[in-house]
């Protein structure tokens, strides 16, 4: 099954969090500062553990399930508690935690109105647990009830400390995202019911499926396609992304974005392609299909927005279009490049977010024919946009790449008995796509942060004073933490420490796994090798 | 033996009750309707009773029919008291604000 | 298996080109972080860029001086050193040296290989692939590079992000760098892509001004977009051919066994990119507009090096072009057609430019077509040299121009309004536009003709006539409108800033203003806007240049003239291509190569002098008192010419003939260009942009997000239809009830009785 030694490990990384909260509850909701100390020392707590758990990671072993746990747990429904981390799950859960840590560091002094950071940092930490759950529940009741967890903390953080639509976002994702995972509930039912599996447990279900007929499997892939694609989200199913995103608070979007929507796509790979080849297969050109139209898609609503976070969102929906269709070509290179594109689209677009918040922060609006010539009044803001805006359109040498590129080899050659010219079309479109994100993300750049600023905010900011400007992100951080007097509200003051401190791990990141990409590679390459080989083999496909 | 006057007779009280009960607007009269429902209806077990000779299921079951309703006319009637007392009528067609 | 080859040193440098790239990487991090900090000590940051540019030159000349010795050598039975970075030896493959060859070498390239990432259990690597067109490519690229950061030094002083020019500059070179000794695509398309960020960043280095931030944009979009066709001819081939290293691909494709249609694909994809990157048509119309940054980055990126890099490609891959487009059949190909319809539009085009950096634009997009040709038609070699020789005489001519503007024209780039008469003024940078201009134009004995006219000889060679005329046609287009720029920027007589009118225009709050101390700047009345500041103002009139502009100059002129006779067949003298032609590879091509005849060599010398001439004389619009002299006949004008050189120049006028034939149709070909060429992009970018619109609007928010409100309405609407079913009335529930249980009784009825 899996090796068990340290296998207090994982459930520790997955619950702490909850401990954090248990203790914030005693703690009255006046004392906004120890809140915010004990949050983070809590996430700080599971980061630790999680390094650990890294550091305890058998590498050479990553196509095995580590740190295994297999309790009972709901009997009466053959629910058992199992969980494990492998290549596969290893990048996402140690992601989780960074973002969380990250998010609480730029919560210091930014708590969205109305403000009551205990009960906003209570919720981000039991998401912490929901999402660290998700990624090492191997039971897919376990599974479910970590995936439907995460949906109540946001709706909260959405509906209570959003912006003007809140109330729509937050309810439209719930229920948007609950009818999906309702179908995904069914899937794993009929899954359950049909192989005439004694538990839910993931690897038991993948042999009792083997048995099932093409047809079988391609309807329960449907239902579980189905729950995965509205949280990834894919063409159609994602109108629920642009609301929820900007309406969210920035940490909401943050998390959203970085970790939320890679539940989905994890989903896939973890659950619906092991257990189901056959329905994968069946399913693969639709879902190519549908993440090329996604692509194209979601840079076309790009080009169309006036508004920076909604900008952000759609871009969102054309990057999962890339990790969708590196998912759908079934081969070791397309999966490799979906999670790969999963970890740099969580510290890219999660980045991203973190600027619109700070823009938000400076100019209250995200208005783009409001803003304007960012690189005159915030320089370091500015560059970090630039930075940002060239990882997120796939600049070689930055993570971007390698979600995109071996997604396009990828879908040059898929899996035998896959379409190959289909692929290949898909291929053509994808490239293109790649020329529309530089398009949308350049044309944001420009509007933004080249020329002069609006007169609307031309005295509310200060210039950078000889020595700051465009030298980029100068190191150790030091706080430019000068607030002018401004004539409209707008308070444009430049990247503060706490911005620096909470950023500089994900810029960081964002350049080492671009030159570097092996670091990730070589941990997830063992599993999805295996993952492929497998599937290979159920559908009857030699080598 | 033949039963079908028996059975007719069930059945023409049975109809008489459920005009009375949808038709007519005084809660007594629709209480006594029901009466006669739960009376036609004990008509008719009895008649099968009859017929099937050994079997006292019949019988058995009309006796609990009958404790039934006495129970349930009691109660009834205790709530069209209250609701005349509450609403000076006992109209049932104007009794509607629990609708949708 | 792995075999224990005594692996022969191919010479320190050679060993460690991997070192080339990481020089200028290094010190673009120290400008970048260190820069501000270190201020006046390494004059913000910029002496890093030099130093390590300095070094990166000497490397790539130890490595070339390497590769040379390992050229002459040419052992063939060495084999090829692929030494993986963990220092095992890999099987080895064996050159056979053949005999018979007298041109080319076969040494065989320094190959190293580390592992860059791992995916699908096979591992892909990052290193290095030397061989002789890298070297050349190395030693150019550091050379013009270092040349160009020394000019910056004076030009770009002041600068409001003085720090940060140096810093992209230098990350361009580290990238361009890297591309050329990449060791595989994957590798390659890193430093592409890296380029073209850094081309973005430059080109938009003064993006205050809207019309720069646009050309920045466009640069990179049109790239950009070319770079669909590169990541998808990389993943064909990588497919077909089953690895991304270059040499391996090469040498499958040469084997034949692949099907040649696939290749065939795979090189118009790979072209669709070169197209892109190197600015031929139809993809042409960003470089133009890309002279809106500082000169030295025209000078460096958008003439010698970086738009090289399409060029570049097709050389390094030319295994996959030459089997692909099957140039060893001698049909005609893509290449060819797409290059000369370049060479043709824009030699006309740049014929009409007022600014004078516009026509060295042109000028080298025709340039590069020409590259191109040679490469389409199998001339390798001098289609190599001709990067060699043109990189150099065409920085010259885009340092010279720098240095007009810094010294002469008052920042003005336009011929027509602020120059003329500079040769007296300027006359080092005179003499060195002079000596570039007829190496571009291709006259015996400068670099140009050596190069250029042997593309066009082989050209013809190789069956190819039309397109060899054609040339020929660019090659009098080049001359005519390098003779016309030089008539109107060095010779007549002076015009506005270059006579000394200093037009002061209202000093705009935003233009320009930042807070280094102790500079002015003021907006420049050029066709770009691009303005940059220099520190002290000195004279009004024009003067020469400070040492750092000119001394570069200098170096550049003596170098463009004596790169020619590296490769000059008519004397003899054929080191370029026995030091640098692959010979007897299995990853490159046996070609053939035109004998040398003179009389090819004076019709092409004609041709260029006669354009010369045409361009000086007949182009040139005197502004002085000499106008209207004459509208003389052909013969009679030359026959001044020859006599009265000044006179003749100072004195003409245009003939109406030429007039009506050279205007119009260059005019026209321009309208062309902007009117509908470049019209369909920016109409493709509206059309985008709307379609997104509509798509938001009516689709997503309309349609797809109508389908979830218009469930969610559904859903309510229904409830508030059934609600009426409950009416709070008892009788009607009750007689629902027994309705109900009637329909359910006589169902079950008829149900037993069927039964």
């Amino acid at each position: 099954m899996g090796m068990t030694s340290n296998n207090w490990v994982l459930s520790a990384g997955v619950f702490a969090p909850l401990v954090g909260v248990a203790v914030m509850l005693f703690v009255p909701k006046s004392e906004e500062q120890l809140h915010k100390v004990i949050a983070l020392a809590t996430a700080l707590v599971t980061l630790g553990i999680g390094v650990f758990t890294l550091l305890k990671f058998d590498f050479d072993q990553a196509n095995v399930l580590q740190f295994f746990v297999d309790e009972k747990w709901i009997p009466v429904v053959k629910a058992r508690y199992v969980i494990g981390l492998d290549g596969i799950s290893l990048p996402l859960y140690i992601l989780s935690m960074v973002i969380v840590v990250l998010v609480m560091i730029y919560s210091w002094n930014h708590i969205p109105s109305p403000g009551n950071p205990k009960a906003f940092l209570m919720l981000m930490l039991v998401l912490a647990t929901g999402m660290n759950g998700t990624f090492v529940a191997q039971d897919l009741i376990l599974f479910f009830v970590f995936f439907e967890v995460v949906l109540l903390p946001m709706y909260f953080m959405i509906g209570v400390w959003g912006g003007e639509q809140r109330q729509y976002a937050s309810l439209k994702f719930f229920l948007y995202t609950m009818f999906g995972s309702a179908f995904m509930l069914i899937a794993f039912l009929g899954l359950f019911f049909q192989t005439g599996a004694e538990s839910f447990v993931i690897s038991e279900l993948s042999v009792g499926a083997a048995a099932l007929t093409k047809g079988t499997q391609a309807l329960i892939f449907a239902g579980m396609f189905l729950g995965f694609a509205v949280k990834v989200p894919m063409f159609p199913f994602h109108t629920w992304l642009p609301d929820a995103h900007t309406q969210a608070p920035t940490q909401g979007s943050v998390l959203l974005a970085a970790i939320l929507l890679k539940l989905g796509t994890y989903g896939f790979v973890r659950i619906a392609i092991p257990i189901l080849p056959l329905g994968a297969k069946e399913w693969a050109p639709w879902i190519g299909l549908l993440a090329v139209i996604g692509i194209i898609y979601g840079a076309l609503g790009c080009l169309a927005q006036t508004d920076m976070k909604r900008l952000i969102a759609f871009s969102s929906v054309a990057h999962m279009g890339f990790v969708m269709l590196g998912i759908s070509t079934l081969t070791d290179f397309g999966i490799n490049a979906a999670l790969f594109g999963m970890v740099a689209h969580g510290l890219i677009t999660g980045m991203l977010f973190f600027v619109a918040g700070s823009v938000k922060d400076r100019y209250h609006t995200l208005e783009i024919n409001r803003l304007g010539g960012m690189l005159k009044q915030l320089p370091k803001l500015g560059w970090i946009l630039g930075f940002c805006a060239m990882a997120s359109l796939g600049l070689p040498g930055l993570a971007g790449f390698w979600g995109e590129f071996p997604a396009i080899l990828a879908a040059y050659q898929p899996m035998e008995g896959l379409n190959t010219g289909l692929f290949r079309g898909y291929m053509v479109v994808a490239a293109i796509g790649t020329v529309f994100a530089a398009a949308y993300l350049l044309w944001l750049y420009q509007r933004t942060a080249f020329g002069e600023p609006k007169p609307e905010f031309a005295d509310g900011g200060h210039e950078g004073h000889g020595g700051h400007d465009a030298g980029g992100h100068g190191h150790g951080g030091h706080g430019h933490e000068d607030e002018h007097g401004d004539a409209h509200g707008a308070d444009l003051h430049d990247v503060n420490a706490y911005e620096w401190v909470a950023w500089a791990p994900l810029l960081l990141a964002i350049v080492v796994f671009g030159l570097v990409p092996d670091l990730m590679f070589r941990v997830m390459d063992p599993a999805v090798t295996d993952l492929v080989r497998n599937a290979k083999a159920a559908i009857g496909i030699g080598g | 033996m033949l039963i079908n006057q028996f059975l007719l007779l069930g059945a023409v009280l049975f109809c008489i009750g459920v005009y009375g009960v949808i038709a007519r607007r005084n809660a007594v009269l629709v209480l006594m309707s029901i009466e006669l429902i739960l009376n036609s209806v004990n008509i008719n077990l009895l008649a099968f009773a009859l017929r099937n000779g050994a079997d006292i299921a019949g019988h058995t079951f009309a006796l609990y029919v009958i404790a039934v309703a006495a129970a349930e006319v009691g109660v009834g009637l205790a709530i069209v008291l209250l609701i005349y007392r509450n609403r000076r009528s006992i109209a049932l067609d104007e009794l509607s604000t629990m609708k949708g | 298996m792995l075999a224990s080859a005594t692996a022969e040193s191919a010479g320190w440098f050679l060993e460690h080109a991997w070192i080339i790239p990481i020089v200028p990487a290094v010190g673009f991090l120290f400008e970048l972080f260190l820069g501000k900090r270190t201020g006046k000590l390494s004059n913000h940051g910029a002496y890093f860029g030099v130093a390590a540019l300095f070094v990166a030159l000497v490397l790539s000349c130890g490595a070339a001086l390497n590769w040379i010795d390992r050229a002459d050598a040419g052992h063939g039975d060495h084999s090829a050193l692929v030494v993986s970075g963990a220092g095992e030896s890999l099987p080895v493959l064996s050159a056979e040296g053949e005999g018979g060859h007298s041109v080319g070498t076969t040494a065989t390239p320094v190959i190293k290989q580390w592992t860059w990432w791992s995916n699908g259990g096979t591992t892909f690597s990052i290193g290095q692939h030397v061989d002789g067109l890298a070297v050349v490519l190395l030693v150019v690229v550091s050379f013009i590079s270092f040349f160009v950061h020394l000019y910056s030094l004076e030009y770009v002083r002041g600068d409001r992000r003085f720090t940060h020019f140096f810093a992209a500059l230098t990350l361009f070179t580290a990238s361009m760098l890297n591309m050329v000794i990449a060791e595989n695509t994957l590798q390659l398309l890193l430093g592409w892509e890296l380029m073209g960020l850094c081309s973005f960043m430059l080109i938009g280095h003064w993006w205050e001004e809207e019309p720069n931030a646009r050309a920045a944009l466009k640069a990179f979009f049109t790239t950009r977009t070319g770079d669909v066709g590169l990541l998808v001819g990389i993943c064909i081939l990588y497919f077909s051919t089953g690895t991304f290293s270059i040499k391996d691909t090469n040498e499958v494709a040469l084997a034949g066994t692949i099907d040649s249609r696939v290749l065939m694909w795979a090189a118009i994809a790979l072209f669709v990119g070169c197209i892109g990157k190197s600015g031929q048509f139809p993809l042409h119309t960003w470089l133009p507009d890309a002279m809106a940054g500082p000169t030295p980055v025209s000078s460096l990126l958008h003439s010698s090096t970086m738009v090289v890099a399409g060029v570049y490609l097709v050389a390094r891959l030319y295994g996959v072009f030459y089997q692909g487009f099957d140039m060893a059949g001698g049909g005609v190909n893509l290449i060819l057609v797409i290059s000369v319809i370049t060479i043709l539009i824009s030699g006309l085009l740049a014929c009409v430019q007022t600014d004078i950096k516009k026509v060295l634009a042109y000028s080298t997009v025709g340039q590069l077509a020409y590259m191109m040709l040679g490469l389409g038609a199998g001339a390798w070699t001098m289609a190599v040299f001709h990067i060699f020789t043109h990189a150099f005489f065409k920085a010259l001519l885009f340092l010279c121009a720098g240095s007009v503007a810094h010294s002469g024209s008052h920042h003005s780039f336009d011929m027509k309004k602020d120059m003329g008469g500079l040769w007296r003024k300027m006359p080092i940078t005179f003499w060195t536009w002079m000596l570039g201009t007829v190496s571009l134009c291709g006259i015996i004995p400068f670099a140009g003709f050596f190069s250029k006219d042997e593309i066009l000889a082989n050209v013809g060679y190789q069956g190819y006539e039309l397109f060899m005329w054609l040339g020929l046609l660019g090659a009098f287009f080049t001359a005519a409108y390098m003779g016309r720029a030089t008539y109107l920027t060095f010779l007549g007589s002076p015009r506005g800033a270059a006579a000394g009118e200093h037009h002061e225009e209202a000093h705009d709050p935003h233009a320009g203003h930042d807070a280094h101390a102790a500079h002015d700047s003021h907006a420049a009345h050029d066709s770009h806007g691009a303005h940059d500041s220099h520190g002290a103002h000195d004279s009004h009139g024009p003067h020469e240049s400070p040492a750092l502009i000119t001394v570069p100059l200098v170096v550049l002129a003596v170098v463009s003239v004596a790169s020619g006779f590296l490769n000059a067949l008519p004397f003899g003298l054929e080191y370029f291509t026995n030091w640098f032609e692959p010979a007897s590879q299995e990853y490159f091509p046996k070609l053939s190569h035109a004998p040398f005849h003179w009389s090819e060599a004076l019709i092409s010398v004609a041709i260029a002098l006669a354009g010369l001439l045409v361009g000086l004389g007949l182009f040139a619009k005197d502004f002085g008192p000499l106008k209207g002299l004459t509208k003389r006949f052909a013969p009679a004008r030359w026959g001044h010419t020859f006599l009265v050189n000044k006179y003749y120049l100072d004195a003409l006028y245009e003939q109406v003939v030429v007039r009506a034939l050279a205007h119009p149709i260059a005019r026209a070909a321009y309208w062309v260009n902007q009117r509908v060429i470049d019209q369909i992009v920016n109409t493709a970018g509206r059309i985008s942009a709307g379609l997104g619109r509509w798509v938001y609007r009516w689709i997503d928010q309309g349609v797809v997000d109508g389908v979830v409100n218009g469930a969610g309405m559904t859903a309510s609407g229904s409830g508030e239809g059934l609600k009426g079913i409950q009416s709070g009335k008892v009788q009607q529930y009750g007689a629902l009830l027994f309705g109900a249980a009637s329909v359910a009784a006589i169902v079950l009825v008829v149900y037993i009785r069927a039964k």
